[in-house]
């Protein structure tokens, strides 16, 4: 069963390094996303108001002033570093979003026919669909992670290896839940439009309820309640505590909890997945 | 010995019966032909001995095993070369070749000979290393039916083998798949609308329509079925004399007339046709126009069902090139 999901995953992943413009397209987002959006919005820049007609006493004072509200709101100085730590459980839920695509494809192709008539076990085939969704969803995230460096991701003074390891074992499954859940999604359905309606339909949603880009503290309480189911959330401050690193050192407890989290979403959603295999999978 | 065995299988889809208690037998190293036209439940009794559908009455072993029971190792001793192109575009044949393997659990070093006799016999050796993108139609259908082949299968599936190719890829096609049977010991189950296709290939025959089979056999029998030649006749003008005047010779053995159009069922047409002019000119009827028709599977299947095949083969190319055209837009 292993080599049949090594198999199968090889061929995804061999088509997806075959194909240098989808690998252009993949690199060239995030450098759109982050340049665009996280300089864009960049919150430090509000510094720059006319203060002019104001004492120098106050004037002085401001940048200061600003620097702690947003220190009290984002846990950092920087916009930027905070919205690129969310930008990583981000980009992870676009690829996510698309793993049942392959199967629309495979279907429609009859690649799916060929592989139902090998004698192969049902859930290998999912298995593969997941796992090369996960490992597309990683190394994206390690290319916005590496391009966020160098457009002045300010790390934490205490970041190490094993804050590495653990953003990207966060992203690790979130990557797990989230392929899986839209594969259980898309599983039956036909039509690759169908897929791209369900995708668009939920990623908004699923953004601007965690706190990828924004902190839930500042949302309205229902938004926040919302906010609490949401596996982007957990994601992002598991990223974020990790990225912001410091001295001052981590919450073990907070981060505990939050893999915790997405422990049992990475679970139950590949066991849902597992399950919906063998009856997805074969015609009518 | 029979290696495909039906009894009364059959599959509906709501309220269409698309394979209505078909019973065959296949026998070991023959190459099976079913020819139906489009529609007719070809692809559906594939898809249920190929383990694809479940069947809803009936039941079918190929190899001897049960194709709902011990569907898994109906799966391990079967190829299927699908009526879609399988194989992945964006891979070479030799990586398509490799992964058809490993689905099939043939360990690498068995698998490594295999591949490169199976890409001689069906001359890919030189294209092997290219993308499946770059190929022809025919050097698709070919990597196809390598990648069947693989696993060292008892029973190959081939499921519209020649579709949408033209004339000479498709005369090829044949001799590549009477090479395998030949070279390889297989059994080969094909499906086709094509007459010819089945009749040049096939040891044996079953004909299908409406998701019943109608006539089962050798092309010889099926043929000597129709109990001898087709002579037709069209006369200038409807003769109410002449349905007599032709019954009435020994070797005619049977008048139908469709309007203004005699169909005569003949011994030794050949021969038969000019004493049956002959006994026209002295009855003074004049004739517009007179066919010999050989018998042919065409006219087995018009025998039986009153109709002929439908053509249609025009719009296949579109179709795959769109498909072509949209694999690439994918993202």
């Amino acid at each position: 069963m292993i080599d049949e999901v090594l198999a199968l995953t090889t061929r995804e992943i061999k088509k997806w390094f075959k194909n240098p413009f989808l690998l252009f397209m993949m690199i060239i987002q995030p450098i759109i996303w982050l340049g665009l959006f996280g300089k864009a919005l960049n919150l430090t820049g509000l510094v720059n108001i006319d203060t002019s007609g104001l004492p120098p006493e106050v004037t002085q004072q401001f940048p200061q002033l600003i620097n702690q509200a947003l220190n009290s709101l984002f846990g950092t100085e920087d916009y930027f570093t905070f919205m690129a730590a969310g930008m990583l459980s981000t980009i992870v839920l676009f690829t996510a979003m698309f793993s049942g695509m392959s199967v629309v494809w495979d279907r429609r192709l009859g690649f799916l026919n060929k592989l139902l008539v090998a004698p192969i076990r049902r859930e290998s085939i999912i298995l593969a669909k997941m796992s090369s969704s996960v490992l597309r969803g990683l190394f994206q995230a390690l290319l916005v992670f590496s391009i966020a460096f160098a457009f002045g991701l300010q790390l934490g003074n205490s970041f190490g290896i094993f804050d590495f390891l653990g953003i990207f074992f966060a992203l690790f499954l979130l990557s797990l839940g989230l392929s899986s859940m839209f594969l259980a999604i898309t599983i039956r359905i036909r039509s690759h439009e169908t897929v791209i309606a369900v995708a668009n339909l939920l990623n908004l949603p699923l953004i601007f309820t965690s706190s990828a880009l924004f902190p839930i503290r500042q949302m309205p309480d229902w938004l926040q309640a919302v906010a609490q189911f949401n596996p982007v959330t957990y994601a992002s401050d598991s990223v974020r505590t990790f990225v912001l690193h410091s001295q001052a050192g981590i919450d073990i407890a907070t981060v505990a909890a939050n893999f915790q989290f997405l422990i049992a979403f990475a679970a139950i959603f590949t066991i849902i997945g597992l399950m919906l295999a063998q009856r997805g999978l074969s015609k009518n | 010995m029979a290696i495909i065995e039906t009894h009364d299988l059959t599959r509906k889809f709501g309220n269409l019966t698309a394979v209505d208690h078909v019973s065959l037998s296949v026998k070991e190293e023959e190459i099976f032909g079913f020819l139906g036209p489009n529609g007719a439940g070809k692809t559906t009794a594939i898809n249920m001995l190929t383990t694809l559908l479940r069947p809803n009455e009936g039941s079918a072993t190929v190899a001897g095993f049960d194709v709902v029971k011990e569907a898994n190792k109906v799966r391990s001793t079967i190829g299927l070369v699908p009526q879609d192109l399988t194989v992945d575009e964006d891979l070479t044949g030799m990586e398509n070749m490799v992964l058809q393997a490993r689905l099939y659990h043939v360990p690498m070093s068995k698998a490594k000979p295999r591949i490169s006799e199976v890409l001689g016999l069906l001359g890919l050796t030189k294209a092997a290393k290219r993308k499946v993108e770059t190929y022809s139609g025919g050097m698709r259908k070919r990597l196809e039916l390598g990648a069947g082949l693989i696993h060292y299968p008892k029973v190959l599936f081939l499921d519209e083998p020649t579709l949408g190719l033209d004339v000479q890829t498709r005369v090829a096609m044949w001799d590549y798949i009477r090479k395998l049977r030949d070279e390889q010991k297989i059994t080969i189950f094909l499906t086709t609308h094509y007459m010819e296709e089945a009749d040049t290939l096939s040891d044996r025959i079953a004909i299908i329509d409406h998701g019943k089979i109608i006539a089962q056999g050798t092309p010889y029998e099926l043929k000597e079925s129709l109990g001898g030649d087709i002579i037709e006749i069209t006369p200038y003008e409807e003769n109410q004399d002449l349905k007599e005047i032709l019954t009435s010779l020994s070797a005619v053995k049977e008048v139908k007339n469709a309007g203004n159009v005699y169909r005569l069922k003949v011994i030794n047409g050949e021969e038969t046709l000019p004493r049956i002019m002959e006994k026209i000119c002295a009855n003074n009827i004049k004739i517009r126009k007179v066919s010999l028709i050989e018998p042919s599977l065409d006219q087995v299947f018009l025998e039986y069902t009153g109709r002929t095949i439908r053509e249609t083969e025009s719009g296949q190319e579109d179709v795959w090139r769109m498909r072509r055209y949209l694999r690439r837009v994918r993202g």
